[in-house]
């Protein structure tokens, strides 16, 4: 077998859990004692957490739902977490009847809850890999069929980058990724930022430094610099909200206090798009 | 579109107002989601079904219970009659959301179950595969604990040992040692249970089950845990004896004669050379250059195999009988032998080898029915280490060999320095000291003379040496002899003079009136050449050394006539501030009137005078009442005395009280290169402060 670890990583109900934590700030009881627990500190220190995980499924959804009004028919979700409301394949397919998803994490839990949701969707996929190791990922049977064939793929990277510390070099791993994609193809990214809400960096920071998947809120700058050999689409690197929103009152006030930076880049197509 | 409504606007409808509500809550989904959620909501709540609307709402994700508050209110509010939904809706909510709750968890506990076992299932199928991958193995793989208790072995491990595993579970690693490792083997494994290194790798030998040796290449890791604590030790081996005997096999190949079985020449020559360099300073070795003085007839009239048997004979008895005796016995090819004495007391051992030799090979040799009296001879050489070079005392045994073999054979010489140079001079010297000059192969060192007095350095002599490509380096005694003879001496004495004066020269420049006074030596033809007197002239201009700093020592190889040309280019040198002295004095010189005609400052004093002061043998007494003479000599004529081979403190100290000025000799210091006699230099400063 490709790659595969000596020993599997135990699972663990004890600490809390990203995926789960991230089901609790969205109203789900797909959690455990010790999830809610961490959730609801980090609720009271911070009570916006359950509005920004909002607004970041609904980003989620309208980069989605353009990208298929784009002719997208391909997706590549990877740190999808526990599926809720509106998942990927739904959302593409009101546009794009026979979208292909294929959702990776790397939580078991979150995975096997996945594939339990998703057995009888011929088109969906569910892939245990881990983005830190493009190479296995890569790999995956079901990853590289996706990839594989020329279409355009959407390469979902929403809420999981800051959970990559820096020494696991991020940006390395998605240029790796990058060079993956056929031409013409898109990446969707949503990555905590520290500019938003700086006070709130410190306490978030620490709360997630004691789980396994420690949180690593990043500059504008550097944001932008996952970006390297995209062309972005309008309106760029923006705040949650601004992205190409619903209707113009949809944005609403201050919408940097949702300390996430989004945005949607395209590679160039070898001809010209249709 | 749905803008908040103008102040006279009548007031919204309660589908418009419900639907509000619901935008407000704050959802993922698309505005036209959530009205369209929001007026089929409201139809339910006004066809009376407001339990279904609730629990339509909590399925789309709207659960906050802020919701269920303003939702209550704006129901209570729009004043609905009958049927009030006011209750039926809090109850649907209620419903709703406890089902979605208990339907969701017990989804996530599957899941987690589920992961769970596949995490067990991957745990045993790759504790199952370890399991195979240790077996199977092809190399053999054993586990210990840091105190060396041995744990698990596989099934090649226990291949290689010849043995069960109840042999060896239980064992310590340190029960497995050979008489063949190496030091360092047991070093490393001490470090790395110790914590000290994480692996190390050798190639050891360990005894099998069945007493026989297997060889293995060894690599042996470190364990650590999780929080790099030193756990086990796990050893991989190979099984290398194959490889192992085939390396043995071709070095015995290329270390032995595969006709008679002895070391050959390439081993004789390793031997000789590892013990030249390792054997402590005072010990002394021999060497019996062995040569059959009838081997070729019987070659030529019995053919070859009859020769091999010969050799093959030859060598087991010349083995048979010097082996046992500690000596190493090799065949240098066609019919040489060589016999190295490793540990020698003095020429005695080694002649003693030479007659072993030689009473070995008395008795007739019987071959196809002939009764062949082959014969040798043999050159011994019997030296202390470090005073000859491997290549240049195997010549030198040689060389002593053929004199042994023109004397008519069946006999052993002794080597003689003297009549070696000779034959050196013959075979090998004369024909290439004109090349060796021009290609720089001569160099100079310097020996100090210091004063008995005070031991302060006095003077330098210098002597030549050649770095001779096929004999080593090689000594004045060696190759002078030589020179003179062909003449070469005048070129190479030339260079001599010109390099020890530029390099006096340098002394004097930077060292001032510490520099030393140089001593150079020429020959009797030198003397007699009228170049000489030109050559010191000019040599003495272009490097600016102080004339007075040059003397000349006369060495003796030929008496000078009374009227002879010498004296008068000696006088000319003189004349020009160069002082002389006579070399070796007490040798070969009868003559003492040459005291009278030369124009002397020195004379130096041969080491045959200089025995041990210890000594109470007669003869010794002799020597110590001739140099006693001579110094009062030496002392009327006002010759500066110097005693060569000074070797000890004692003797030193009775020179000195006998009157002799100063001194040469390994207590001072032995020849070496310039660098190294400038601290001696420096240390004169000293010693005129005093
Ligand atoms: C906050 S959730 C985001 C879910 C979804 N993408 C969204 O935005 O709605 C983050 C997910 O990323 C996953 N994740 C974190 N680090 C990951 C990694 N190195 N490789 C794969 N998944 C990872 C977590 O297990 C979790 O399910």
């Amino acid at each position: 077998m490709h790659g595969q670890r000596w020993s599997p990583s135990w699972i663990d109900f004890e600490t809390p859990n990203a995926a789960r934590v991230y089901d609790y700030y969205l109203g789900g009881s797909h959690n455990f004692e010790a999830d809610r627990q961490m959730a609801r500190r980090a609720v009271e220190i911070w009570p916006d957490l359950p509005k920004i995980m909002q607004a970041n499924r609904a980003f989620l959804r309208r980069s989605v739902q353009y990208l298929a009004g784009e002719g997208f028919t391909r997706f590549l979700d990877i740190g999808s977490g526990i599926p809720t409301v509106g998942p990927v394949h739904e959302i593409a397919r009101e546009v794009q009847p026979e979208a292909r998803v294929v959702y990776v994490d790397r939580d078991p839990v979150a995975v096997a809850h996945s594939l339990a949701m998703l057995s009888d969707d011929p088109l969906s996929r569910v892939v245990h890999a881990d983005l830190t190791d493009p190479e296995e990922l890569l790999a995956q049977p079901d990853v590289a069929a996706l990839l594989d064939g020329g279409a355009p793929v959407a390469l979902l990277l929403v809420a999981v980058l800051h959970f990559v510390p820096d020494e696991a070099q991020p940006h390395r791993l998605v240029a790796r990724l990058r060079d993956a994609l056929p031409p013409g193809s898109a990446l969707v990214l949503c990555h905590a930022c520290r500019e938003g809400r700086p006070d709130q960096v410190g306490p978030h920071q620490d709360i997630y430094a004691r789980t396994r998947t420690p949180l690593t809120m990043r500059g504008c700058e550097e944001i932008a610099a996952f970006f390297d050999g995209f062309r972005l689409v309008d309106p760029g690197v923006v705040y949650l909200t601004q992205w190409r929103p619903d209707s113009p009152d949809a944005v609403g006030p201050a919408p940097e206090r949702l300390a996430g930076l989004v945005g949607v880049g395209r590679l160039e197509s070898e001809q010209a798009p249709p | 579109m749905n803008g908040p409504p103008a102040a006279d606007a009548p007031r919204p409808s309660f589908p418009e107002r419900w639907t509000r509500l619901l935008r407000a809550h704050g959802s993922a989904l698309h505005p036209r989601k959530i009205d369209a959620l929001g007026s089929r909501t409201a139809d339910l709540v006004l066809s009376g079904r407001a339990d279904q609307a609730a629990a339509d709402l909590v399925n789309a994700h709207f659960t906050d219970p802020e919701m269920l508050v303003q939702a209550v209110e704006l129901l209570r509010f729009t004043g609905f009659q009958d049927p009030d939904p006011v209750g039926a809706f809090a109850a649907g909510w209620a419903t709703s959301l406890r089902e979605r709750t208990l339907v969701q968890q017990e989804s996530i506990r599957t899941a987690a179950d589920t992961a769970r076992h596949e995490v067990e299932r991957a745990l045993h199928a790759s504790e199952a595969r370890f399991q195979a991958v240790f077996e199977h193995a092809a190399i053999g793989i054993g586990v210990g604990s840091l105190d060396g208790e041995i744990l698990a072995a596989n099934r090649s491990l226990l291949e290689m040992f010849g043995a069960r595993l109840d042999d060896l579970r239980g064992r310590r690693v340190t029960d497995l040692v050979h008489p063949e490792d190496t030091p360092e083997v047991w070093d490393s494994y001490e470090q790395l249970v110790a914590g000290e290194r994480d692996n190390f790798q050798c190639d050891k030998p360990y005894y099998r089950q069945d007493g026989e040796v297997v060889w293995t290449h060894l690599t042996v890791s470190l364990i650590r845990d999780e929080d790099g604590r030193p756990r086990y030790q796990v050893a991989m081996m190979e099984d290398i004896t194959d490889r192992y005997r085939l390396q043995e096999r071709l070095h015995h190949q290329a270390t032995h004669d595969p006709l008679t079985g002895l070391p050959n020449r390439a081993a004789f020559f390793e031997r000789l050379e590892d013990l030249l360099a390792t054997a402590p300073p005072g010990s002394r070795f021999g060497l019996c250059y062995v040569d059959l003085d009838r081997f070729k007839i019987v070659n030529d009239s019995l053919g070859h195999a009859a020769g091999d048997q010969l050799l093959i004979e030859v060598a087991g008895r010349l083995s048979g009988a010097l082996v046992p005796q500690g000596h190493l016995v090799a065949r240098l090819g066609g019919d040489e032998f060589v016999v190295l004495l490793e540990r020698c007391r003095g020429e005695h051992d080694a002649v003693a080898a030479a007659r072993t030799v030689l009473s070995a090979l008395q008795e007739p040799i019987r071959i196809d029915g002939h009764q062949l009296a082959v014969g040798a001879s043999v050159g011994v050489l019997e030296r202390p280490v470090g005073t000859i070079t491997p290549g240049a005392a195997v010549r030198a045994a040689d060389l002593t060999l053929y004199r042994a073999k023109e004397a008519g054979g069946a006999r052993w010489t002794l080597y003689d320095a003297r009549t070696n140079a000779e034959s050196v001079g013959r075979y090998t010297i004369s024909v290439r000291m004109p090349l060796a000059l021009e290609r720089g192969e001569f160099f100079l060192e310097y020996q100090p003379l210091c004063a008995l007095s005070d031991g302060s350095l006095a003077a330098v002599e210098a002597l030549v040496r050649w770095r001779h490509p096929l004999l080593g380096v090689l000594g004045p005694d060696e190759f002078v002899p030589a020179a003179e003879e062909t003449g070469i001496i005048l070129p190479l004495g030339r260079w001599v003079l010109e390099q020890a004066c530029a390099q006096a020269a340098d002394w004097q420049r930077r060292f001032g009136p510490l520099a030393p006074q140089l001593n150079v030596n020429i020959t009797a033809r030198q003397a007699r050449s009228k170049g000489l007197l030109a050559d010191v002239g000019r040599i003495l201009a272009e490097t600016g050394l102080e004339p007075s700093l040059l003397q000349l020592e006369l060495t003796e190889s030929s008496a000078l006539e009374p009227r002879d040309e010498s004296l008068r280019v000696l006088q000319g040198v003189v004349d020009k501030g160069v002082t002389l002295c006579v070399d070796d004095f007490g040798t070969g010189w009868s003559n003492l009137a040459h005291l009278r005609d030369l124009p002397l400052t020195g004379l130096k004093l041969s080491s045959a005078f200089i025995g041990d002061p210890a000594s109470q043998d007669a003869a010794s007494g002799v020597s110590w009442r001739i140099v006693s003479g001579l110094v009062s000599l030496a002392d009327s004529l006002g010759l500066t005395l110097t005693a060569e081979g000074v070797e000890t403190p004692d003797t030193a100290e009775r020179l000195r009280s006998l009157g002799c000025d100063w001194g040469q000799g390994w207590l001072f210091g032995r020849p070496a290169a310039p660098e190294a006699l400038e601290a001696l230099i420096l240390a004169r400063a000293d010693k005129s402060v005093n």
